[in-house]
């Protein structure tokens, strides 16, 4: 190594990582990223120079420290290393998502006054210049892809590649030195923004202990290892990306691969074959979706065998990984399994070396969760949220359950409220919302204690934390019932046929849904039984769709009748939404979250139908294209009652 | 009209001098006349669209261009040089690349293998050592594969590099044979219809990579297109025909107020 930072001192800043890798792992691969149909692969060395280079050149455009320097691209490994060449200068980070709008990304770059952006390509960058106009802070963009970028006005414009040439022109190693030197565990790490359920996102600002401490304490507690890999596909503005590749990823020196391109995700996913996993439960839910379409479609033969061995699979595989006793015989039969099932199957998902996989961020499904737990693979839950740099709770491993959390994170303290919100304090709490103290004062108090707004219980046998619901969400029936509509909400998302659902009922008699089908499976179902249908719209109106979802309705109020606490949020009334609920028309937030207000607000014509007791409604509602172009879409939609069910105490009072 | 000089585009890019020339063409389908006496020449870099309404002789021009059809009168000149009669595998030589109005791929083979197909004029060794892969054959089908997979990523098609073409959606295999066309690394590019049977956003899309063709390799290109918003977006020039003779021939902005073209489009009461 040539230049670049030499380890000196405390590993309390991620420069500081990087150059211990550098040193000690200096020739293990540390990023790959298939290109031209190829893995390209850097080692730690490389790494190393390269961020160097790209930090020496934004020093020579004239960074200063604590600036604010936005990155908006998919995942690849010159993004991760702009992030580090960025806290290199002393300099802020601030990740955005790359299929944000333009007003979005105009908030959140005026917000944190960011300077630098450094952009994918030529859709990214033209984003940038059509809110630039009201950005005064804005100087400089440099871009990754030159393509189509050939008639821009250059006076603003920089490539990437030779931002790095001119800053290993620089003569500036000395000044970067200088920078580094200063920064120590208070320094700011990075800031993301929340994907905000409500109002506008907030920058949460994440110092290096932050970062540092919570990489280092999940590592160890799962074993990390350096010749661990992990893919890079998750939104780089995300905190559980950042912790994952960026935390944990300088912390143990493991090899972070990102994808071709959104679309190659699974197939890259397959070649690469991880061993650390990360994915939302969506994901989880569509690829068993699509591997229960598949086996549909195979041979009588290979159905009867899949079933056979998974049903076999679902009593042994559990007990297998949590070292329960098993038979001999059982052990053979699941070791037979893995030969003609299992094996192939993870291989297929891009599983088969996942020792560590990780799902967080909505509940997930029993029968989705036992699936994979069943295959062997080590599927576990955590609880966590940016402003705790990811963890505050985790499952350890041989203590894996659906329906709870887990336990602190090492480093992690609990407690609940009076109100039954979650509160924790841990290394990872964040510093503060940025340019936001009121909205710090209300979440961390002077102690450290964090409000998660989530509302939960901690399971007095097993000290494992459950959650609820939102806190805020959950509200009171008229008759003075708990209303959690999550816990409903999620209750129907287990069902394929379902992608989301909306239940509302705060403060009224009765609780009524709105339902997503999901596409992809009703729509399978559809193929199959020779029903034509040209639109999402008119397969959700179909009456035979709508007799379906009716008999998941009705299957989940029975089981949260036997729930005594939360028997009122039984449905009453539903109907099938006549749009798929999305991030470009405010519905969803980017990560896939219910606005339950807006959508409370858009659809409310069909929510005072469905309490009314009409049968058919018409509205017209306002839809947002990818390119931001607006229009409309009217529908006539049927709106049904659901059977309820007594509850238990009700049903031996009527006997 | 032969002009030497170059000439600059009001997008400012500059375009070079003659690619390619026709001259008084006129070709004949043993008593129909396809073509008659047409002459117009293309210019390196620049796009050069043909239009016309239906069986005004385009895809038979862009024939006569690549040297598939031979005229009866008049004279094609290449790059300074007067094009005789040729053989196919002469006409796939000359640096001219083509994509058809009905796509002609092979279904069967993945969109890898057929774009691959794109390389055959730039491979020289043979068969058997081929087959064998080894020594310069080994080495020329990693130059080859290098050429093809700038061109997949160049049109954004690595989520299909394994798939047949035949299961793809014609928009995408319009997209293939474009890769095709593109990996001969032509000089000159023929588009027969590219947009023909596309919705609005395949089209957006085909025409952001025609442009982009044209900017990042500087592939002249010549393409035939019905749907005349798109002509006059993307070209800088426009040939147009009608029954075989041609009426108009200048900028988009010329030709759209062109009377013969508009006669020729909406039609002219006859008294």
């Amino acid at each position: 190594m040539t230049s670049g930072p030499t380890p000196t001192g405390e590993l309390n800043t991620i420069p500081r990582l990087l150059a211990r890798n550098a040193s000690v792992y200096g020739d293990k691969p540390a990023y790959r990223e298939k290109e031209f149909g190829i893995w390209q692969s850097w080692n730690w060395k490389q790494v190393s120079e390269e961020i160097n280079a790209l930090a020496l050149g934004l020093l020579d455009m004239g960074l200063n420290q604590g600036d604010h320097v936005a990155i908006i691209g998919r995942n690849r490994p010159y993004f991760y290393w702009a992030m580090v060449a960025i806290q290199s200068c002393g300099a802020v980070p601030v990740p955005l998502y790359r299929d944000a709008v333009a007003e979005e990304m105009a908030f959140v770059l005026d917000h944190c006054s960011a300077r630098f952006v450094i952009a994918e390509d030529q859709e990214q960058v033209d984003k940038v210049l059509e809110v630039q106009e009201g950005l005064n802070m804005l100087e400089q963009v440099i871009y990754l892809d030159p393509r189509g970028m050939r008639k821009y006005d250059r006076s603003k414009l920089h490539d990437y590649k030779e931002v790095q040439a001119k800053g290993r022109a620089s003569g500036l190693q000395a000044e970067l030195d200088a920078r580094l030197a200063v920064q120590d565990f208070d320094t700011t790490c990075v800031m993301l923004y929340t994907s905000g359920t409500t109002g506008r996102p907030k920058g949460v600002v994440l110092s290096n202990r932050n970062i540092v401490k919570s990489g280092q304490a999940v590592s160890e507690f799962d074993n990390l290892r350096v010749d661990d890999r992990v893919l890079a596909y998750l939104p780089m503005a995300w905190v559980g990306d950042f912790i994952f590749t960026v935390g944990q990823g300088y912390w143990t020196g493991f090899c972070v691969a990102c994808p071709e391109s959104p679309d190659t995700m699974q197939a890259d996913l397959r070649e690469i074959g991880p061993t650390y996993f990360f994915a939302p439960p969506r994901y989880f839910e569509g690829l068993l979706t699509n591997v229960m379409i598949r086996m549909e479609d195979a041979s009588p033969m290979k159905q009867r065998m899949f079933k056979k061995y998974m049903d076999f699979a679902k009593e042994v595989g559990p007990k297998l990984l949590d070292g329960k006793p098993v038979t001999f015989g059982e052990r053979m039969k699941y070791a037979l399994g893995n030969i003609l099932v299992y094996g192939p199957l993870k291989n297929t998902l891009g599983l088969s070396r996942t020792r560590v996989g990780y799902t967080a961020g909505e509940a997930i499904g029993p029968e989705i969760f036992d699936f994979y737990r069943s295959l062997g693979i080590n599927l576990k839950q955590l609880y966590g949220q940016t402003e705790a740099s990811v963890f505050v709770t985790v499952q350890p491993d041989g203590e894996v359950r659906a329906d709870t959390v887990g336990v602190p994170a090492p480093g992690v303290e609990l407690k609940i409220s009076d109100t039954g919100e979650v509160f924790y304090r841990s290394p990872g709490a964040f510093v503060e919302y940025y340019k936001n103290p009121e909205s710090t004062a209300d979440t961390k108090d002077a102690e450290g204690w964090v409000a998660t707004g989530d509302a939960g219980f901690i399971e007095k046998d097993s000290g494992h934390l459950r959650i609820i619901d939102r806190a805020k969400d959950v509200g009171k029936m008229a008759d003075g019932k708990m209303f959690a509509p999550k816990y409903v909400e999620n209750k129907l998302k287990f069902y394929p046929n379902i992608l989301e659902a909306v239940v509302f009922g705060n403060e009224r008699e009765k609780c009524c849904a709105f339902i997503n089908i999901d596409l992809s499976s009703v729509g399978n179902w559809a193929e199959r039984n020779n029903i034509a249908y040209s639109s999402y719209q008119e397969l959700a109106g179909h009456p035979q769709v709508l007799s379906t979802v009716q008999e998941h309705v009705e299957a989940v109020n029975k089981s949260v009748a036997e729930d005594e606490m939360l028997s009122g949020c039984q449905i009453h009334r539903f109907c099938i939404l006549h749009k798929q609920l999305d991030a470009d028309d405010g519905e969803l937030t980017r990560t896939q979250k219910v606005r339950r207000r807006i959508i409370e607000e858009k659809f409310k014509d069909i929510i005072d139908a469905l309490y009314d007791g009409s049968e058919k409604i018409s509205t017209e509602t306002e839809v947002t294209y990818e390119d931001g172009r607006k229009g409309s879409i009217k529908a006539t939609l049927e709106l049904r009652d659901a059977k309820v069910f007594p509850t238990a105490a009700q049903r031996i009072a009527a006997e | 009209m032969t002009m030497a000089e170059t000439y600059q585009t009001p997008d400012g890019r500059t375009i070079g001098g003659q690619v390619m020339e026709m001259k008084n063409i006129t070709l004949r389908f043993g008593g129909v006349k396809a073509i008659t006496d047409i002459s117009f020449d293309i210019r390196e870099g620049e796009i050069r669209a043909i239009i016309g309404p239906n069986g005004a002789g385009k895809s038979s021009m862009l024939n006569v261009m690549n040297g598939f059809y031979h005229p009866q009168e008049g004279e094609v000149w290449f790059h300074g040089k007067k094009r005789g009669p040729m053989k196919p595998h002469q006409i796939a030589k000359q640096g001219i690349a083509r994509t058809f109005q009905n796509i002609a791929l092979f279904s069967g083979m993945s969109t890898l293998d057929n774009i691959m197909t794109g390389r055959l004029t730039h491979m020289n060794t043979g068969i058997l050592k081929q087959a064998m892969w080894w020594g310069p054959a080994e080495k020329e089908e990693t130059e080859n594969r290098e050429v093809v997979e700038k061109v997949i990523d160049f049109l954004e098609i690595q989520t299909i590099r394994k798939t047949p073409v035949g299961r793809l959606p014609y928009g995408l295999q319009k997209r293939v044979e474009l890769g095709r066309a593109l990996a001969a690394e032509p000089k000159l590019l023929l588009l027969d219809e590219p947009m023909a049977g596309m919705n609005v956003e395949e089209k957006e899309d085909m025409s952001r990579f025609i442009l982009d063709v044209n900017d990042e390799f500087g592939t002249t290109i010549a393409l035939i297109e019905h749907d005349m918003g798109v002509v006059m977006d993307i070209a800088d020039r426009v040939v147009v025909m009608d029954y075989g003779k041609k009426i108009g021939d200048g900028s988009p902005d010329e030709v759209r107020n062109n009377q013969d073209v508009i006669d020729a489009y909406l039609g002219v009461a006859h008294d």
